[in-house]
């Protein structure tokens, strides 16, 4: 008998300990390496799949590095002008109230140049989902200074370091869309450890429920790395996400049930 | 022609013309001279009726995106914007063209550049015509020239979007979107069904159904060669609209002279130059491109066989005037009148133009 073991023997129903939702399609991701994109996309995929909400979703991708999601993601979908995703998910949601709409945008496509439609999709309390993934930095384009860019953090852009007093400061997004009153549910939250996928799973599953009861918005920020535009190995990475990141931009429920439930 | 006849503003016509065609959604910003359109929607609360959504957007480039996103829905979808708003709108035309998505894009042109006036303007001809956005790609263009070309080019233009996908720039000003004059209103039509749009426009995202595959709505690819075939296709249906869809309306031409080409406004006062002319004994014709895209070039060719002179007469410095030369014949002389800055030209300023330019000479 022979010791080689083929794949048949291998995919077998029984042997499985993890299989991909059909919702993420077999197109390779476009991301590099460690970076968080890939995961927040399947957590995202998979809630949908296991909320059986497939044929009534419309999602919206970006322009940055995620500007590819349609790729991804199994369902369909629509590619916006840089930060113009929720235009398009207002008049989708307000022309087809009973679908789930979301958008899937980074921080230099939500925080700067789409901050207007953010701002006012956000205000008018359009009964869609924005997940938001801010790694600080234009990925994309090769690591140029965001809204996000922490202070000190450096850039191509910003290539001694954001200086507030002529760059500005970094813009908090999430904190400042909580204060609106057309906002429902605002949280922020990383896919940086298991445990932490986890929790953020669970804060885009509960947007996506919310937002079939036609409550407000739904906001779900992911802090992200960014491994090539920060210069970093993936595990570095994560670390100074830690380390620096998360004391400026703090993990956790923002506003719960339109009540705000942090100091903002 | 409808039955029911009323006296309205040429924004009103409009607007009263995307209830009555059963449209989907009005999504606008206000700015003079057409803020009568939405005003006029809110009052009618379609919403009601017919379950038009109508929605005030946070700038003109919301609003064009969201006729992204609803046209990307296969809905029927819409804005009305002037000069200065049309400029910001212009980077979502472009996608919406390179995403082949169908809307109609009303602009009721006042004078430029930059804030300029609230008077009216035919300034945008350039814009809309050879341009405004990034990248090769055509906007068919349509020019009423009454109330009642405001109220009909609707359906109009709805059906040549979602014929050829593509968007449609009904390209007005402030004289006919402010006049009052009759117009004749037709039925109320019936807004499709999700059903019947998944059945007409099998490309629209209304979420992915085990039937078929993902629908995807972008105007990005990155690998150039299949990029350049997407950009063949688009140019093989600017051909075939070429071919299909030229409008024009010929009066008087037949035994004139001179004839004046002119849209919108300009065409309304050469009429009345036009019939001094002829009081004065100067057979004057008049040729009014109604699609300044795809322009009339054949019948106007043929045109300038016929005739002694040619009169272009715009609110510009002369930009459809342009168009008129490359496609009249070389010995019929063609000269341009216009008035900038909002200023509308009087008869009578047209009645001397062909006097001293042609006439005389």
């Amino acid at each position: 008998m022979s010791d080689t073991i083929i794949k048949e023997q291998i995919f077998k129903p029984e042997n499985i300990v993890y299989k991909k939702t059909d919702l993420m399609t077999d197109n390779v991701l476009s991301y590099c390496p460690g970076c968080g994109h890939g995961t927040a996309h399947r957590i995202l995929m998979e809630v949908i799949d296991e909320m059986g909400l497939q044929s009534k979703t419309i999602g919206i991708a970006p322009v940055g590095c995620s500007v590819l999601a349609y790729e991804f993601m199994n369902v369909d979908m629509q590619q916006a002008a840089h930060g113009r995703a929720p235009a398009l998910a207002t008049a989708i949601k307000r022309l087809l109230p009973d679908k789930t709409v979301f958008s899937y945008q980074g921080d230099g496509d939500l925080a700067a140049i789409g901050t207007a439609e953010t701002i006012h999709a956000c205000n008018r309390g359009e009964n869609f989902t924005v997940i938001f993934v801010n790694n600080g930095i234009y990925g994309m384009t090769g690591g140029q200074m965001a809204p996000t860019t922490l202070e000190g953090m450096k850039s191509s852009t910003s290539p001694y370091g954001r200086d507030s007093q002529t760059m500005g400061h970094p813009l908090k997004m999430t904190e400042l869309v909580a204060q609106l009153p057309g906002t429902y549910y605002v949280t922020r939250q990383a896919v940086h450890t298991p445990a932490a996928v986890r929790k953020a799973k669970k804060a885009i599953r509960k947007a996506i429920e919310l937002q079939q009861q036609k409550v407000g918005m739904t906001f779900v920020e992911v802090v992200s790395n960014c491994n090539s535009g920060w210069k970093m190995t993936p595990v570095d990475s994560n670390k100074w996400m830690v380390e620096n990141m998360f004391p400026f931009y703090p993990l956790g429920d923002i506003k719960v049930d339109g009540k705000l439930v942090k100091e903002v | 022609m409808g039955k029911e006849l009323r006296l309205m503003k040429g924004n009103e016509a409009f607007a009263e013309a995307v209830i009555r065609d059963g449209a989907d959604g009005y999504f606008g910003y206000p700015i003079t001279p057409q803020s009568e359109v939405m005003e006029y929607l809110m009052v009618e609360k379609p919403y009601e009726k017919t379950g038009m959504v109508v929605l005030q957007a946070e700038s003109e480039v919301a609003a064009i995106n969201m006729l992204y996103g609803g046209a990307g829905c296969g809905k029927k979808v819409l804005t009305s914007s002037s000069s200065p708003g049309m400029s910001l709108m212009h980077e979502g035309i472009s996608y919406l063209a390179g995403s082949e998505l169908p809307c109609i894009i009303m602009d009721a042109m006042r004078g430029g550049p930059g804030l300029g006036t609230i008077q009216p303007g035919q300034a945008d001809y350039f814009q809309v015509t050879k341009g405004g956005g990034h990248g090769d790609y055509r906007l068919i263009v349509l020019a009423p020239a009454s109330v009642q070309e405001m109220y009909d080019f609707v359906e109009i233009s709805f059906d040549l979007a979602f014929k050829y996908r593509n968007p449609v720039i009904v390209l007005t000003d402030g004289a006919i979107g402010q006049m009052m004059e009759k117009v004749y209103i037709g039925e109320q039509k019936v807004r499709l069904t999700e059903e019947e749009i998944k059945e007409k426009y099998p490309w629209a995202t209304l979420g992915k159904t085990p039937d078929r595959e993902r629908n995807i709505i972008t105007s990005l690819d990155l690998d150039p060669y299949r990029h350049e075939r997407h950009n063949i296709k688009l140019q093989k249906k600017y051909k075939e609209i070429e071919k299909n869809e030229v409008r024009y309306e010929e009066l008087n031409c037949d035994d004139a002279d001179y004839i004046i080409v002119a849209y919108g406004t300009s065409a309304r006062i050469s009429q009345k130059a036009m019939d001094i002319a002829r009081e004065k004994g100067i057979k004057v014709g008049i040729f009014r491109p109604i699609s300044l895209w795809p322009f009339p070039k054949k019948a106007l060719r043929q045109l300038s066989e016929r005739v002694k002179g040619i009169l272009a007469v715009e609110m510009s410095a002369g930009q459809m005037v342009e168009d008129i030369r490359m496609h009249s014949v070389e010995t019929t002389p063609v000269e341009h009148y216009g008035r900038m800055g909002g200023v509308i030209p009087t008869p009578n300023e047209i009645v001397d133009i062909i006097e001293n330019t042609f006439v005389k000479s």
